[in-house]
């Protein structure tokens, strides 16, 4: 098999398999797997800029969040449909990621680090000032009734679990083939040349900072859009969402699962949700089972679990 | 009170957080400086010291004094060796890899929270002060325990600064911090420099919550915001520069103080928040750093 045929086989055999389990599951790991799989999209989006530009964010929950107050408000506030909803909670997303990229792909390094913590926690305080309509630390409810989409004739209740999990599903899979598209194209190349050498790339000829800020924007709409579809599924919009730990956690996924791998994301998430909940059932000091998974992987699996597999077995991993 | 004695108030108290915060920072400075790692747990060591002052002077009975005084010298002893203990068992083990250490201090923040939880509790808990004399200023009163806490921080600062500059032991530490490589190949060891580094730094965060406890209580989540204040000093002081640290600190101190005094403190966060990113965007090295190399 030639090897762009056997990526494209082992991802549409992974989303083949999520829709396969999405029949066999029983109810709990039902929700918990809808829950992972929109959260992964948020691994992916945070991958694409720390996995192949290699960009460490701190402050990818102010993406996050912008996606999911900009539709969870435009629904509440506003009355908007879901797909218009969806569609401001993105752009929100958008046009954040642009004006941060704007001014922190000016720096680079540890200072790109804290420039990009520092304006989520402006994002975060900010949610907290205008608590009048963001409901502040109590976070708002969407409305159950507006949680529906029309689709010609029928409505699908997104309250519905199996409806639910057809909708992450549907997010995950377009997302996985959005950045498995972009990564192969000859614009990932040129991401993965600027995290191998940047210097080296404009004396080629490549506007670095123009394509370093497409990445920041295609990254950070893809968080959006996680977060967007994250308000609307699960119907609860809070300001914990763009705190410091929600930036922390999908660059811990994305090292767990393997940064700059496609399936990365969601084997991290994937690994780390499993973790916290089958220890949270034998003890409540859970967190130190995970601190202690998490420095166990490091040590023994430094480039992550699809980075070691690749590295091990399968080379031609994308 | 008239607008005089209102921003005094503010500056002393902006004073003892900047005080509090140039001890963390300059730990968290110098393991950044020297190892070239951001230590994620930096917060939860000054927790750690927190607690532990909590715990020895409950076990110390007598004068508070005795119990503060016993607490100050052998909570940070304690948390240096947690701290050399981590650095032995983990973080050399991954050769000081600049993304592996984050996820192994991540760990270790969950580890040692989570241990603070279990064994300590999710109450917040006082430390009685050693001494609680009041001086009284013609406007008010102010608890001379503060100022004293300010005094103290700027000892530690400038004996750490004589240390630096002026003992062979921060020679070493220079040369390690300006190529390690070069001193490696001068027969400086620097692995355990890295060892000594990683707990001083821990140690400094651990006595600035000795002294900050009889003020603010113990609490097993009280490493958050030194954690998130000492990243944005040590950015803004400029790498490994100590006095900018200093500046920084006491810069950050005194605004977070004043500003918060008179206006909403959500507000005066966010603005010093978008101050402090936009300076880094236009000045990344820092105020007083200089370019790196």
């Amino acid at each position: 098999m030639k090897a762009s045929a056997k990526v494209y086989a082992l991802h549409l055999g992974v989303v083949a398999l999520l829709a396969g389990l999405g029949f066999v599951l029983p109810e709990y790991h039902f929700g918990l797997l809808s829950r992972i799989m929109v959260l992964a999209v948020f691994a992916m989006g945070y991958n694409m800029l720390f996995g192949y530009v290699g960009l460490l964010s701190l402050g990818h929950a102010m993406f996050f969040a912008a996606g999911l107050y900009g539709a969870g408000l435009s629904v509440i506030h506003l009355g908007w449909s879901v797909p218009a909803a969806l569609a401001a909670g993105i752009g929100c997303g958008a046009v954040l990621a642009l004006l941060v990229g704007l001014l922190a792909l000016r720096t680079s390094g540890v200072a790109f680090m804290i420039v990009t913590m520092m304006f989520a926690q402006v994002f975060s305080l900010l949610i907290l000032y205008f608590s009048a309509w963001t409901g502040g630390d109590q976070g708002l409810v969407v409305p159950q009734p507006a949680r529906s989409l029309a689709l010609g004739a029928t409505t699908l209740d997104l309250t519905n679990p199996a409806t639910r999990y057809c909708a992450a599903l549907t997010l995950f899979t377009l997302a996985l083939f959005v950045t498995l598209g972009l990564v192969r194209s000859r614009y990932g190349r040129v991401l993965v040349a600027i995290r191998e050498n940047e210097e080296r790339t404009r004396m080629l000829g490549y506007d670095t900072f123009s394509n370093k800020l497409v990445a920041v924007v295609v990254s950070g709409a893809i968080c959006a859009a996680s977060g967007a579809v994250y308000a609307l599924l699960f119907g609860y919009v809070g300001s914990n969402f763009a705190s410091v730990q929600y930036s922390i956690l999908p660059l811990l996924w994305v090292l767990l699962g393997g940064a700059a791998a496609t399936l990365g994301p969601l084997v991290g998430t994937l690994f780390m949700y499993y973790v916290t909940d089958i220890t949270s059932g034998y003890t409540s000091a859970y967190l130190l089972i995970v601190g202690v998974a998490l420095i166990l992987l490091v040590l023994f699996f430094p480039k992550g679990i699809l980075g070691t597999v690749r590295q091990r077995w399968l080379g031609w991993l994308p | 009170m008239h607008f005089g004695p209102h921003l005094l108030l503010a500056t002393l108290e902006g004073l003892v957080t900047s005080a509090v915060l140039a001890l963390t920072a300059l730990g968290l400075s110098l393991v950044f400086g020297v190892m070239r790692i951001v230590n994620v747990a930096h917060g939860e060591f000054f927790m750690l010291g927190a607690v532990l002052a909590w715990a020895i002077s409950t076990a110390i009975s007598g004068h508070p004094a005795l119990g503060f005084l016993a607490a100050l010298v052998l909570a940070p002893l304690v948390v240096g060796a947690v701290a050399l203990v981590a650095e032995r068992l983990v973080l050399r083990r991954l050769n000081y890899n600049p993304e592996g250490t984050i996820v192994a201090t991540i760990g270790m923040l969950y580890i040692i929270q989570q241990l603070a939880l279990t064994f300590y509790g999710p109450e917040a808990r006082p430390v009685e002060a050693p001494f609680s004399y009041r001086i009284l200023l013609p406007w008010f009163g102010y608890s001379g325990y503060k100022l004293s806490v300010v005094a103290a921080s700027a000892v530690l600062l400038v004996a750490t600064w004589l240390v630096l500059t002026r003992t062979r032991v921060g020679l070493i530490m220079r040369a390690t911090q300006y190529d390690s490589e070069t001193a490696q190949a001068f027969g400086i060891p620097v692995d355990r420099v890295y060892g000594g580094v990683f707990a001083l730094g821990a140690m400094l965060a651990a006595v600035a919550a000795v002294l900050i406890v009889p003020i603010s209580q113990a609490h097993y989540l009280m490493g958050q915001d030194p954690l998130l204040l000492s990243f944005i000093v040590v950015i803004i002081g400029g790498l490994g520069s100590l006095r900018g640290t200093v500046v920084a600190a006491v810069l950050i101190g005194l605004s977070d103080g004043i500003i918060s005094m008179f206006f909403s403190p959500t507000l005066a966060k966010i603005i010093a928040t978008a101050a402090v990113a936009l300076v880094l965007v236009f000045r990344p090295q820092g105020l007083f750093g200089t370019t790196p190399r």
